[in-house]
């Protein structure tokens, strides 16, 4: 009876997981198909990726979403960890409140973070383009470091630190040769994770880009809006490709701190 | 010593700069603006006003509320049906396949959530591949139309947000005293009352939170209505990037967006008071 039950709740739990990757074979697959506009499989064809590779406008994209996941990752990573170290040491009132405030990036619904971006920008007269999505992006890159960081900072010995100022280290001292290779696995897998969703996102950049800069993620959603090209295809499929390449290398550096 | 201890208080500076300027800064704003009154064309004047939050009372714009809301109260209970016997198995899986099901579960997190969807149109449309299938196979003789309609809506937000749904039910049922069941068993509970008195109780904390995680979203995520209902289904989110956009009608996006943050912080307050816990389940 147990056992029945038991291959239920497997069967179950494979038809649901089956569900998850259902269009995501599908759009690999078809990536791969000779057809032009059908779902017809007229043999095995690697053009669209010829295609996709050489237009031009795919590499201008790309090269934007990569200076642009670079760049706010670095400053959230700065910004995260030295703030994340800093919040452990002072004893302000308000540091509880712009701890909260701080995470609020990736709390609210990302619809509203994009408009009020766009609001707060155009009233600056921010002109639209790289600046104006670094910032944005940096300030939902920030909670992710921000709360990788305190976590690693909780589960270390205050002694460490003492014991460098105790003999004579100054702050800045302590902090590059005690504090900063302590929580660096804490860093890299946050800066890893920030990095992933500025390249994930889409709602945010759709409103701060300007008219003329393109990122990846919103190429592709302009082009979905077309309907459906093999190209589009491919381009989904090399991505895909380059997230679980990503991710492989998070994991060899979440071993590579663990090991230390 | 007093003096290096100032010196570590410079450390937070950049981080408290940047949230006042970048985060504190512009949601201040959009509660000014959502009081401002739009300027034919372009641009606002500071004549404060409530006709920006009066008019989400207008016919038009009330219906798309509760078009809005309808389709997040029907996504959610439809993630609930699906998510919570999710969570609850796997939660009762040996560890080595827990591990296993949450690498498949979190992988597809990973991937960008448009190609995701995309891969939904490449399935659903009307020369896609489940036509294709239905048509070889003789159950139908035209090809049908799925896409763009409000099934095909629903079932994207199901998509996308199923997963957030089941890891706080994991979360929640992963923290469960089975022996408490087992007692409610032993005293003579049915299976059916030992679930709803003792099972269901306990993971209630990871299925409200599932809920808000799932609710939340479902009334902003607007490029899932665009891509798969074309234009017919309007969010509040698609009203707001309309009228950030196409509308040019900042002061209503503003009072828009105010009244959906309103609404978000109240059903987490409620959650707060209900579970009596601070952070959402399964949330990091």
């Amino acid at each position: 009876m147990s056992r029945n039950k038991s291959k239920l709740a497997g069967i179950y739990l494979g038809l649901v997981l089956a569900f998850i990757y259902l269009p995501i074979v599908c759009v690999v697959v078809y990536s791969f198909n000779e057809a032009k506009s059908t779902a017809l499989w007229r043999g095995f064809s690697l053009q669209w990726y010829q295609a996709l590779f050489q237009d031009p406008d795919i590499w201008e994209a790309l090269k934007n979403s990569l200076v642009l996941g670079g760049l706010s990752c670095l400053a959230a990573a700065v910004i995260g960890t030295v703030g994340a170290v800093g919040l452990m040491k002072v004893k302000f009132r308000s540091k509880g409140v712009m701890e909260y405030i701080a995470t609020l990036p990736i709390m609210i619904p990302e619809i509203i973070l994009g408009m009020v971006f766009m609001a707060f920008f155009a009233v600056l007269s921010l002109p639209f383009g790289m600046v104006t999505l670094v910032i944005a992006h940096t300030a939902f890159c920030i909670p992710y470091i921000l709360m990788m960081v305190k976590a690693r900072m909780a589960g270390m010995d205050p002694a460490l630190e003492e014991a460098a100022m105790d003999l004579g280290a100054t702050p800045a001292r302590t902090f590059f040769d005690v504090t900063l290779p302590l929580v660096m696995p804490a860093v890299l897998s946050g800066a890893m994770l920030a990095f992933a969703m500025s390249l994930d996102d889409v709602v945010i950049s759709i409103f701060v880009n300007g008219p003329r800069l393109n990122t990846l993620p919103v190429k592709v959603y302009t082009q979905i809006k077309f309907g459906v090209t093999p190209e589009i295809n491919a381009l989904c499929t090399v991505m895909l490709a380059v997230t679980v390449l990503l991710l492989a290398i998070k994991r060899a550096i979440e071993k590579g701190g663990n090991v230390k | 010593m007093k003096k290096k201890k100032d010196l570590w208080s410079f450390t937070v500076l950049p981080l408290y700069l940047f949230t006042l300027v970048f985060v504190v800064g512009p949601l201040i704003y959009m509660v000014a603006l959502s009081f401002a009154t739009n300027r034919e064309g372009y641009g606002v004047d500071w004549h404060l006003t409530l006709e920006n939050y009066r008019r989400i009372a207008d016919p038009v714009y009330l219906d798309t509320f509760s078009q809005s809301l309808r389709l997040a109260f029907t996504s959610t209970l439809s993630i609930m049906l699906i998510g919570y016997p999710f969570g609850y198995f796997m939660a009762k899986l040996s560890s080595k396949w827990k591990s296993r099901v949450m690498m498949f579960l979190m992988l597809p997190f990973w991937i960008n959530s448009l190609i995701r969807l995309y891969g939904w149109i490449v399935i659903l449309q009307t020369k896609g591949v489940l036509n294709d299938i239905l048509l070889r196979l003789g159950i139908i003789e035209d090809p049908l139309k799925m896409l763009y309609s409000y099934p095909s809506v629903l079932l994207g937000m199901i998509y996308t947000l199923l997963p957030f749904m089941i890891l706080s039910v994991y979360s929640s049922a992963e923290k469960l005293d089975w022996s408490l069941v087992e007692a409610a068993r032993d005293l003579g509970a049915g299976a059916v009352q030992a679930f709803f008195t003792v099972t269901l109780k306990m993971t209630l904390p990871g299925l409200l939170s599932g809920m808000i995680l799932t609710f939340i979203p479902s009334m902003g995520l607007f490029f899932i209505a665009d891509i798969l209902g074309g234009n017919k289904i309007v969010l509040v989110g698609s009203l707001i990037q309309d009228q950030m956009t196409r509308g040019s009608n900042w002061p209503f996006a503003a009072a828009l967006a105010v009244s959906l943050t309103v609404l978000t912080t109240l059903i987490i307050y409620l959650y707060r008071r209900i579970t009596h816990t601070s952070e959402l389940e399964g949330l990091y």
